[in-house]
């Protein structure tokens, strides 16, 4: 009995403290958001309480004030182009490599996660060349060509673990009953991946949000900034930190997103669980 | 490519015959678009990183002319910040590594099991990784302000911090203001934001460890940490190899939170490779200076990854 106490109050207090540890900043984010400057600033206050009315004033400013809407249209339609590139290479590619072209491509795993494990620390120099070459420096469809070289890779190495823990025997009937391997591919086996065709969505919309090194290095101009990139330099300047609506903006972004990941955490945990064993 | 190999089972084959040709011709045209885009925008940019790297190009003469040789190469290790900027990344991503596996482990543990409520306390573990990394940095750089820092009010509460006590003389402790400290914070800030991914991948290994070697633990009265090491953590072997190079690839090619946070200083005390990288070729113009630095880091990563992946491979197959 004692014993299983023990256990319980564990649990509990391991819980809470890794909750505490993931929270923590998030909530000094969101008082921070509505405080006023005149409290924000008083070093005497205790930081973690209203000591002045909240204020939806920085809020305000970060959509009236600033280009906030046009970087979140940026990310947002970078990320759907994103997807949808990401999709049609990927998709058809693990297939093949699944299906299609012989054994060597169900061992080609270990070599297309080593092309996703080169870092873009490692390409963003000859990549910005390539950009200005094709004078695509300064918009959003430099960054809409590039996102691709870290998903591609990655959705297809996804993607394979997935086709070939799949069993082949509903295409093959298919193929009797006279569809042909682009029809068994299109109606049967597509379908019957949707999990990892949903995780690479939600990976290849989720990049363009999160990449700092691309969308730093090959746009400089505000209208094509997505919101990683754009709220750092938008928001500080020089030594002036708008750190209520800083907040603010990190907020808007991460708390949907959150959500959806926190909602999606039992699929996450069963899509790793086929491809690190097949995959690699 | 031999079509003969590729159709799958010998019967099917027999019966269908040319299936195996069409597939082979299907599956060239399915794989080329993918194969064609990644040589266009990894190969060659890989092959011109090097070009560069041993070029003389700068932001104003971005040609590839001018051949150095090992020339840049030299020059950027002979220059004070490289072995600083090295040492710091690998210490940083070694600590990262160490810290994350460590709670990635213990937590999974706990969220291996049913309890009431876990879809919300999921939402709120999750919530680093959701944050975008710049964003992310820009939240601790206000968490660790020099001035305003809760943090330090907290120590200044329970009388850690401030003039007589443990940790003061001075009110703050200037997070990014020291070197040691710097790199520590940097450090917690990887573990923060990389931590809800270990974990996914770490349970996705804990849950499919069957549940009828706890059960016979249980039978025979074996106690929590004896069951943690003797079961759990061996039977994670190869999963927590996958989470290290992840976790690895992730803070060593990382630039972001050194760029936002300590801009790599003060001096250069708290630079790692990739943002001196980025502040030498892209804000300093020298493109072929900046392309050497990034190489330096190949060999480290090409070497972890093999041997994270042989490790992986020869545990999988035992």
């Amino acid at each position: 009995m004692m014993k299983g106490l023990l256990r319980r109050v564990g649990f509990w207090v391991g819980l809470l403290l890794f909750a505490l540890f993931a929270v923590f900043p998030v909530v000094w984010m969101l008082i921070s958001t509505f405080k006023q400057t005149g409290d924000l600033y008083n070093a005497g206050n205790n930081p973690f309480l209203f000591n002045l009315p909240p204020t939806l004033e920085n809020v305000t400013f970060l959509f009236t004030g600033t280009h906030y809407p046009v970087f979140l249209w940026n990310s947002f339609l970078i990320g759907v182009l994103v997807v949808v590139i990401t999709l049609s290479l990927a998709v058809p590619a693990a297939y093949s490599l699944s299906r299609l072209v012989g054994r060597w491509g169900e061992r080609s795993g270990i070599a297309i996660f080593l092309v996703y494990l080169i870092p873009p620390t490692l390409l963003f120099i000859p990549l910005f060349q390539l950009i200005s070459a094709i004078n695509a420096s300064n918009t959003i469809w430099s960054l809409v060509l590039v996102y691709p070289t870290i998903t591609v890779p990655f959705c297809t190495w996804l993607l394979l673990g997935f086709f070939k823990s799949m069993p082949r025997e509903m295409e093959e009937a298919a193929l009797i009953d006279g569809c042909s391997r682009w029809q068994a591919f299109l109606r049967v086996a597509m379908p019957m991946a949707w999990p990892g065709i949903a995780t690479c969505v939600v990976f290849a919309f989720a990049l363009p949000l999160s990449d700092y090194i691309y969308a730093a290095s090959f746009v400089s101009s505000t209208s094509a900034r997505t919101v990683s990139a754009g709220v750092p330099t938008e928001l500080i300047r020089g030594d002036v930190y708008y750190w209520q609506s800083l907040m603010a903006a990190a907020a808007i972004v991460t708390i949907p997103l959150a959500i959806a990941y926190g909602l999606l955490f039992g699929k996450l945990v069963k899509g790793f669980q086929t491809e690190p064993a097949s995959g690699v | 490519m031999a079509t003969d190999s590729t159709a799958p089972p010998p019967a099917a084959g027999e019966r269908r015959p040319g299936i195996g040709d069409r597939s082979g011709l299907l599956g060239g045209l399915m794989l080329a678009p993918a194969v064609i885009y990644i040589v266009a925008l990894v190969g060659v940019p890989f092959m011109l990183a090097i070009a560069l790297s041993t070029s003389s190009a700068t932001v104003g003469a971005p040609g590839i002319h001018g051949f150095v040789g090992l020339q840049n190469f030299i020059d950027v290790m002979h220059q004070p910040a490289f072995p600083v900027a090295l040492r710091n990344s690998v210490i940083v991503t070694l600590a990262t590594l160490v810290v994350t596996i460590i709670f990635a482990t213990a937590e999974s543990e706990l969220f291996a099991r049913d309890f009431r409520g876990k879809w919300f306390w999921q939402i709120i573990i999750i919530l680093p990784w959701a944050m975008p990394v710049s964003l992310a940095a820009v939240n601790w750089l206000w968490l660790l302000d020099s001035q305003f820092s809760p943090v330090d009010w907290i120590l200044r509460q329970l009388h850690l911090l401030g003039p007589g006590t443990l940790l003061g003389p001075a009110n703050h402790l200037y997070y990014y203001g020291r070197e040691w400290l710097g790199l520590a914070s940097i450090t917690m800030i990887n573990v923060w934001r990389l931590l809800p991914l270990a974990t996914i991948i770490v349970l996705a290994g804990r849950t499919s460890i069957p549940r009828d070697i706890y059960e016979q633990a249980q039978v025979d009265g074996a106690g929590f940490f004896r069951v943690l090491f003797r079961i759990t953590v061996p039977a994670l072997g190869p999963i927590l190899v996958v989470v290290s190079m992840f976790t690895a690839l992730m803070v060593f090619g990382d630039m972001t939170i050194t760029a936002i946070t300590t801009h790599g200083g003060p001096g250069y005390s708290t630079q790692i490779l990739p943002y001196w990288a980025f502040v030498k070729g892209i804000d300093g113009g020298a493109l072929s200076q900046g392309a050497a630095v990034a190489l330096f880091m190949f060999p480290i990563l090409l070497a972890a990854a093999v041997l994270a992946l042989r490790m992986a491979f020869r545990q999988e197959n035992q």
